[in-house]
């Protein structure tokens, strides 16, 4: 590791929120054009003190020194001033101006009280260019794929002169080809003087990227790692404190009877374009069937349908040999069927109800949680408390408002609360979406144990290496398709990719129907 | 997709009530009782589209045009229940998609002009005086509907436009009925009152910022509780002040535009006028222009979407949202001063009579846009003149009924052409820094 000179050090900062010490005199050092990895578990405080130094936070205790000279950060404004840009895990951009509105704002070019677009709009090509951040100015931002967003992100930075970036979690919504063109990006701007803060759940990443990695664990540093001389598995256990098994450990599946049986299923998507398109497919007890394919392929749709939150235009559903097609969510989930949905924030929590609520969303009318028509609030808040402690969700306190729970902990959430209830068939849809290596280890172990007390497992996941770990077969699905079920001997990672880009194979399989 | 399709969940090919076919319907309901009309009426009756200033009578510099008024509404009735008809079935081929909602289109442009003709039915209809009849109604409702957008855009929901008016229609005139005993020209007395209604306005909406950016008061019961106060306090004012002396004063003075009034017809009928009805293209313009083209909107409308965004860029949400409050109050007040300065002279109890809230229903059906407000608020305006003139004229049905339909077309015209309007997003939500 070069010795290039600090552009900013943290020293011994805290911040304590009611009831949590978020940071306990944390230190790091941020060098002139490298990558500082900055690696923790979901709530270990990467966030807080990555607002401290963006002045969202102000700091209970120590400082910071931006090139070697204490500073006061008191608000964004003025971590701005000191060249600092932060991209946020959830973009703050207003989604119905155009790029070159959002870039401007709050630093406008203006003639008196004129707004320039014209002049924004020149130099924002000009950054396009040299950085290789390919955008529309004139854009609308509802109108971009989030991977365009996130590039309208970095150039507010860097139109904004910003030679310290700030990565929270950049990559937990990209596909793997976006965060490859992001790491190109991210070369491009430490060539040109930039220098980055990283702050990622995904070990190969931060290893790739990485000129030094500082690991947080319960808001404490729990130790530097030099990426050449590291490896996943060792990054992992510093994090988590204790080893890791990054493989999942499981058995022979023994399939039993047919628990989801889809015949030639037609759905449509929000435009009312066919989405899902003549797909059949069966799950027995006992298996994980994973679907893999690249985003937008059907996939959401597919498992909308199944669920009940989506027409089914034609074509049948049955579960356990009752027909149902068009079921309502809740006659769905009465019939055993567990649903952890894509969009947490959307379909998976009421993001403004307590963790104790959400965690009862699908049994609070039963005779568990309600008596007549009165909630039972201790059995729920009981129930609560053993969920909460089991799943591990941080910080646990079951009177929080989920929306203001860290992405991982939401999720941990809605895995509560749909592998706890009595499931025979259970359709996760990106379960381990942004979440770090501790809850992913615990969240595939609970799947596998699912599978092994009889219950047939969906696994939709645009995650390739988290079908292949965990499924006893592999759907591979194309524009509405499935044209490929491989059994998990005979889908290697390079089969598998060739049949998500469409590559049919010569012996296509006969889909069970 | 339509909801309906979606919680039925029918079949493929199945019949979908979409948008287009509702819009169908009432406009096949439409042509029937129009061509039901046109049967009723003497074949001989012709109405005539005249276009003299109303008060000098001078000859019009435009011929008249005559409109054989029993011919003309059979063929609007038919053109109705054909484009009906078209538009209720979903054409594949998209050139007759295309004919078919350009006749929708057609169907609307004709609408109100259609229901001048049937309402006049074989009398004279002077268009010059409706239209400036329709602009001088619309004068409140536009102004308050600027007041409106000016607030929400910055997430702040303003029900209180009402009784933002009402007060300053009750100072303002309060003010004047004061100064008329002092020695001061008419004029600079009416310029303070108008001043004064502005202020009033000011006020009570930095009595809602209080209420409702301080103390994160829910903002729909902070402007009820404003709308409640304005009506006590004002008539409090008017019976301790006002009634005890003969209560009158008079009205602001019409003001010519230079070159611009010359011109015929519209010269006298609408370039020559009172100064708050010209304020309403000045606060058009402004807001447009301010919104739309200056640092000042971006950063308002940044802070009624995402404030939270805005915040991150350094930009003071709460600051942008109290100062907006503000500029929303003043035009309100210049809204309410319309009533009691410009329009009748006099304050009377309640006189806005609901005007801030049908601004703020221009202001939604104009999509928190100022030129969408302004049309809407001209719409409603129409609306308001055709049924006085129609109470005038005495026609041979129910007044309401004609006084209803362009409120009925307005939403299914919206409903249908223009699609949901979306507020800001982060209306109504206080912000709460972290």
């Amino acid at each position: 590791m070069s010795e290039a000179p600090p552009v900013l050090e943290v020293r011994g900062i805290s911040k304590r929120f009611p009831g949590v010490l978020a940071n306990d005199s944390v230190d790091l050092t941020l060098r002139k054009s490298q990558v500082l990895g900055l690696l923790g578990e979901n709530g270990a405080g990467k966030s807080t003190l990555m607002n401290m130094i963006y002045g969202l936070y102000k700091p209970d205790e120590g400082e910071i020194l931006v090139n070697g000279a204490p500073v006061q950060i008191a608000g964004p404004k003025d971590a701005i001033e000191l060249g600092i840009g932060m991209v946020h895990q959830h973009f703050q951009l207003v989604d119905v101006l155009t790029v070159t509105e959002n870039v401007m704002l709050g630093n406008e070019t203006v003639s008196g009280p004129f707004l320039r677009r014209d002049r924004a709009r020149r130099e924002i090509e000009q950054l396009s260019r040299e950085y290789g951040l390919d955008v529309d100015p004139d854009a609308q931002i509802s109108d971009l794929p989030v991977g365009i967003q996130q590039r309208v992100e970095i150039i507010k930075a860097l139109y904004r002169h910003a030679d310290i970036l700030i990565l929270d979690e950049p990559t937990a919504v990209l596909t793997p080809q976006e965060t490859r063109g992001l790491f190109k990006i991210m070369r491009t701007l430490l060539d040109k003087g930039v220098s980055i803060i990283f702050i990622s759940h995904k070990l190969k990443e931060v290893l790739e990227i990485c000129d030094d990695v500082v690991v947080l664990r319960r808001g404490k540093v729990a130790g530097h790692a030099d990426p050449s001389a590291s490896t996943e598995q060792s990054l992992a256990s510093l994090m988590v404190g204790r080893d890791v098994i990054l493989e999942v450990d499981k058995a022979q599946a023994s399939p039993g009877d047919k628990i989801l049986n889809v015949v030639n299923l037609h759905v449509h998507d929000d435009r009312g374009l066919p989405a899902v398109e003549g797909l059949s497919f069966a799950l027995q007890r006992g298996e994980i069937l994973g679907i893999a394919g690249v985003q937008g392929n059907g996939q959401t749709e597919l498992v909308e349908a199944l669920t009940g939150m989506r027409a089914v235009e034609d074509g049948r559903v049955f579960i356990q040999d009752t027909d149902m097609t068009n079921a309502s969510p809740r006659r769905v989930t009465e019939r055993g069927v567990g649903h952890v949905p894509e969009d947490r924030q959307r379909d998976g929590l009421v993001a403004s109800f307590t963790v104790m609520h959400n965690l009862v969303l699908s049994t609070y009318y039963q005779s568990a949680f309600s008596r007549a028509i009165v909630v039972d609030e201790r059995a729920i808040a009981d129930n609560a408390r053993e969920l909460v402690e089991a799943y591990d969700v941080r910080p646990p306190i079951i009177n929080n408002i989920a929306g203001g729970l860290s992405g991982g902990n939401q999720q941990k959430v809605i895995v509560a609360r749909e592998f706890s209830r009595d499931v025979d068939l259970l359709i996760a849809s990106q379960p381990t979406r942004g979440l770090d290596v501790g809850s992913i280890e615990f969240i595939h172990r609970q799947i596998v144990r699912m599978r092994d007390s009889g219950a047939g497992i969906l696994l939709v996941s645009s995650e390739l290496d988290e079908v292949l770990s965990l499924a006893d077969r592999v759907a591979v699905m194309f524009e509405g398709e499935i044209i490929d079920i491989l059994a998990i001997d005979e889908a290697d990672r390079d089969t598998v990719g060739l049949r998500m880009a469409g590559v049919r194979g010569d012996s296509q399989a006969v889909v069970d129907a | 997709m339509s909801a309906i399709g979606k919680q039925k969940g029918g079949r493929r090919l199945a019949f979908k009530l979409t948008r287009k076919r509702i819009i169908a319907v009432v406009l096949l309901i439409l042509g029937a009782f129009i061509f039901f009309e046109s049967s009723t009426l003497d074949s001989e009756l012709v109405t005539t589209l005249t276009f003299e200033s109303s008060s000098t009578g001078e000859a019009p510099a435009v011929a008249d045009i005559p409109v054989p008024t029993s011919s003309y509404l059979l063929v609007v009735g038919l053109l109705f229940i054909v484009t009906g008809a078209l538009n209720f079935y979903e054409f594949e081929i998209s050139r007759w998609r295309r004919l078919s909602l350009a006749l929708m289109a057609l169907c609307g442009a004709l609408f109100i002009p259609t229901v001048i003709i049937a309402a006049a039915a074989g009398n004279d209809t002077n268009l010059t005086t409706i239209i400036a009849e329709s602009l001088r109604l619309a004068t409140p409702l536009a102004i308050g509907a600027f007041a409106g957008i000016w607030c929400e855009r910055a997430g702040v929901v303003n029900i209180a436009i009402e009784g933002m008016m009402l007060f300053a229609a009750c100072f303002g005139f309060t003010t004047l009925f004061f100064l008329r005993g002092a020695a001061l020209p008419l004029e600079t007395a009416q310029l303070l009152a108008l001043i004064i209604g502005l202020l009033a306005g000011g006020l009570i909406a930095l009595l809602h910022g209080w209420l409702s950016i301080t103390f994160r008061t829910d903002q729909i019961v902070s402007g009820t509780v404003i709308n409640i106060l304005a009506v006590g306090v004002t008539s409090f004012v008017r019976r301790e002040y006002l009634l005890s002396t003969e209560a009158g004063a008079a009205k602001l003075g019409n003001f010519a535009i230079p070159i611009l009034s010359d011109l015929p017809v519209i010269g006298e009928a609408i370039f020559t006028n009172q100064p708050i009805f010209f304020m309403m293209f000045v606060m058009l313009a402004f807001t447009h222009i301010v919104m739309f083209y200056t640092r000042w909107g971006l950063r308002t409308r940044a802070v009624g979407e995402h404030p939270h965004a805005a915040d991150t860029l350094g930009i003071n949400v709460n600051r942008t949202r109290w100062i907006n409050v503000f500029i929303s109050g003043m035009i309100a007040g210049l809204a309410g001063a319309w009533f009691s300065l410009e329009a009748t002279g006099s304050f009377n109890d309640g006189m806005t009579r609901g005007a801030g809230f049908i601004a703020l229903a221009a202001m939604i059906f104009g999509k928190w846009t100022p030129i969408g407000a302004f049309g809407a608020a001209l719409l409603f305006g129409f609306s308001d003149s055709l049924g006085i003139r129609l109470q005038m004229v005495g026609v041979g049905f129910p007044v309401q009924f004609l006084q209803m339909v362009p409120y009925a077309v307005t939403l299914v015209v919206l409903a249908g052409f223009i699609g949901r309007a979306s507020p800001p997003k982060a209306v109504g939500q206080p912000y709460v820094k972290e």
